[in-house]
């Protein structure tokens, strides 16, 4: 199997899709050059240039699915969606639903997102909490380069909306473009696994909803997607030599969940965190312990996310955002069973 | 009134030793994330901003400092902010892409096309709260396909809004050349919702400024928004470390990282597209042809321009001063932000 950066592997299985299927055209801003590997070769009419009008881009993604295109949409970050929400909410989200099941929306919204290299809180959230919420819409959050292609064939394939977020700490190229821009003088915390790996030639696609056992453990079950995958990784590993042990699953996708791997490692461990780069309030933290509550399972329960807005200071940024300290920290009193 | 060229070149040079001092210290590595600098927009920040008065209102993009700088916002908050510094203009949160004074009324987004909603808002409620006082927003040309822009341009000749429309037009958004993604002529645009409009070449400061009056006046008695359509060159790429311009300064190693995989796309499946490819290439090819011959041969300086206008030994004095001021400004922040830490 070849190794490839995690943002090869996008575009290595967009490309295979596009090879193999002439509806499949992708658009956004900027693609001639952002994906310009795969504009030499489909040319304009395949990967085609968006004026900065996300509100009407990505809805006429919504209306060429529904006309039998399988379009790959590019919100360069996803907290630009936000100019757009029609589109997913009260469009992609409702066709299915409002046709009685008898139309569907092929579409793919691929966006980058996550934090972590001092760009302010205005082009380092998630919102995969947010997105997730809409009925009708998965959100695919791969965390290594195989799960990176695998998870976009399956988006592709899927004869419903997803939203596939790339993480910009694993995608070296968002990186270098928004946080390094060529200078030696920067670094940044990217996990080393998740930026680079085997991917399967051809790239075999990888269901969305199905999570992925990291780690087997028996005192501590976390649970976490993309970065935080890593970070939870790094704790477990701290945590072990203090005789804890922890299971590490990467969800994959914040909806829909893989409610059975979920439950069947809180019933096993009666100790749940999780950890999450989006937001605490509201999103797919509540929604793993709402899983758990409905199916019974007493559980001691704790979460490391982002508290509120992330600030721009990388001193600051770094609180706020998920990292191992706090991890740990909160996997310690969940064990101890302190509040 | 005439304009006053040494106070505008002075506002000038203060923007432009400022956009330096950022992007010496983003080279550093002290200042995080993006960085996009306003060279080359000097004439139209200074020009617009020297009409307004305490009351007033400014809504900005991106490219914040320079309009922050000429309307007076202290550089040390200022350049605390840039490096993250907990006594920053915004206590290290905003950061280059979102700077707020309140104290100026002005606030700065990153999301493309926001600073024209912002600023309706602005200019609304200097309707109920203080008359004759008016908004600006600034964005860019790419901005201008942005739905909420165009809304905003209706909602403002519909309420009647005290609010001037700037747009910096430097031909580009990001990688694209806008013009190749904008049906019609923004100027026209701009009139079919029952504005004025015109056209200025924003490289010339007095030029801009006399334009801008204009539109300010017309704000303050309330008798009509106004959209500016000011020409600027993007002297610094889209942001610092900009990969096109990369491609100039360190053509060897681009080559190298960006070649391999394009040739291997030229020669990859499905095959019936062969033919064709190296036309996409062409695309391509042009698209960094038009930037360099831009960027090497047209680009025009404002600041140089502006010089031409105020006696040597005036520019001279005003020179220095500007730039003691702006080096003192920032030794002040990096040592403020020194002990600190
Ligand atoms: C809603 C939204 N879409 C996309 C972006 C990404 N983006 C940042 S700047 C920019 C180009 C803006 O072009 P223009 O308005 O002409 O301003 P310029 O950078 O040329 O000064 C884009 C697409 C964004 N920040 N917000
Ligand atoms: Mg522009």
């Amino acid at each position: 199997m070849p190794k490839m950066t995690f943002a090869q592997a996008i575009d290595y299985a967009l490309g295979e899709a596009m090879a193999r299927d002439e509806r499949v055209v992708t658009f956004g801003e900027d693609v001639t050059m952002l994906r310009r590997n795969l504009f030499v070769r489909f040319g304009p009419r395949r990967v085609r240039q968006a004026p900065i009008s996300e509100a009407a881009f990505l809805a006429a993604g919504v209306g060429a699915a529904m006309a039998g295109l399988r379009p790959v949409v590019e919100i360069m970050l996803v907290d630009f969606i936000a100019v757009a929400f029609d589109a997913l909410l009260n469009e992609a989200s409702k066709v299915r639903a409002f046709s009685g099941g008898g139309w569907n929306v092929p579409l793919v919204v691929r966006a980058a997102c996550g934090g972590g290299y001092g760009d302010g809180g205005q082009h380092e959230q998630c919102l995969w909490g947010l997105l997730s919420a809409m009925p009708g819409i998965s959100v695919a959050v791969p965390s290594n380069p195989a799960d990176a292609a695998g998870l976009m064939l399956s988006a592709i394939d899927s004869d419903d909306p997803v939203v596939y977020l790339e993480h910009k700490l694993l995608s070296d190229y968002w990186l270098d473009y928004l946080g390094g821009g060529s200078r030696g003088t920067v670094s940044f915390d990217v996990p080393r696994e998740g930026a680079e790996g085997e991917v399967a030639c051809p790239p075999s696609p990888v269901p969305i909803g199905k999570a992925r056992l990291v780690a087997e453990g028996g005192d501590l079950s976390l649970f976490s997607l993309g970065v935080g995958v890593h970070r939870c990784v790094e704790a477990a590993r701290s945590l072990a030599e203090r005789g804890i042990a922890s299971e590490v699953i990467d969800l994959r996708s914040a909806c829909p969940l893989d409610t059975e791997l979920v439950t069947a490692s809180a019933r096993k461990t009666g100790r749940v965190l999780v950890v999450d780069e989006d937001y605490i309030a509201y999103g797919l933290s509540g929604e793993l312990a709402a899983v758990l509550a409905e199916a019974g399972i007493k559980a001691d329960f704790a979460r490391v996310c982002s508290e509120g807005a992330i600030p721009f200071s990388r001193k600051l940024e770094d609180e706020v955002l998920p990292n191992v300290r706090r991890i740990t920290e909160a996997a310690l009193r969940l064990c101890e069973g302190r509040p | 009134m005439k304009a006053d060229m040494e106070e505008l070149y002075r506002s000038m040079a203060r923007i432009r030793f400022c956009e330096e001092a950022l992007a010496n210290l983003w080279q550093r590595g002290i200042i995080s994330g993006e960085m996009h600098l306003g060279v080359g927009e000097e004439a139209v920040a200074a020009g617009v901003v020297a009409h307004l008065e305490d009351g007033d209102a400014l809504a900005l993009d991106h490219r914040s400092t320079p309009p922050l700088v000429a309307r007076g916002v202290d550089l040390v908050p200022l350049f605390l902010e840039m490096i993250g510094d907990e006594r920053g203009l915004c206590r290290g949160w905003g950061g280059h892409m979102h700077l707020f004074s309140r104290e100026h009324l002005a606030c700065s987004s990153g999301i493309v096309g926001s600073s024209a909603p912002l600023g309706a808002g602005f200019a609304l409620a200097a309707q109920y709260l203080a008359p004759g006082k008016v908004a600006v927003s600034f964005f860019g040309e790419g901005a201008a396909n942005q739905g909420m822009l165009l809304e905003s341009l209706n909602l403002a000749v519909a309420w009647r809004l005290p609010q001037v429309f700037v747009c910096k037009d430097n031909r580009w958004a990001i990688t694209t050349r806008s013009r190749s993604v904008t049906g019609g002529d923004l100027l026209r645009r701009a009139r079919s919702f029952g504005m004025p409009a015109c056209r200025v070449d924003g490289t010339r400061v007095e030029a801009v400024w006399e334009a801008a009056g204009k539109a300010v006046r017309r704000a303050r008695a309330g008798r009509s928004p106004s959209f500016l359509l000011a020409s600027c060159p993007r002297r610094e790429g889209h942001f610092l470390g900009d990969p096109l311009l990369r491609v100039y300064r360190e053509p060897l190693k681009q080559t190298l990282e960006i070649g391999p995989p394009l040739v291997r796309s030229l020669l990859s499946r499905p095959l019936q597209a062969f033919a064709l490819r190296p036309l996409y290439m062409g695309i391509i090819g042009k698209t960094l042809t038009v930037l360099g011959i831009e960027k090497f041969l047209l680009e025009p300086d404002p600041l140089c321009r502006a010089a031409r206008l105020v006696p040597d030994d005036v520019r001279r004095r005003i020179d220095q001063e500007a730039r003691e001021e702006v080096e003192r400004a920032v030794s002040a922040a990096m040592e403020r932000g020194k002990r600190h830490a």
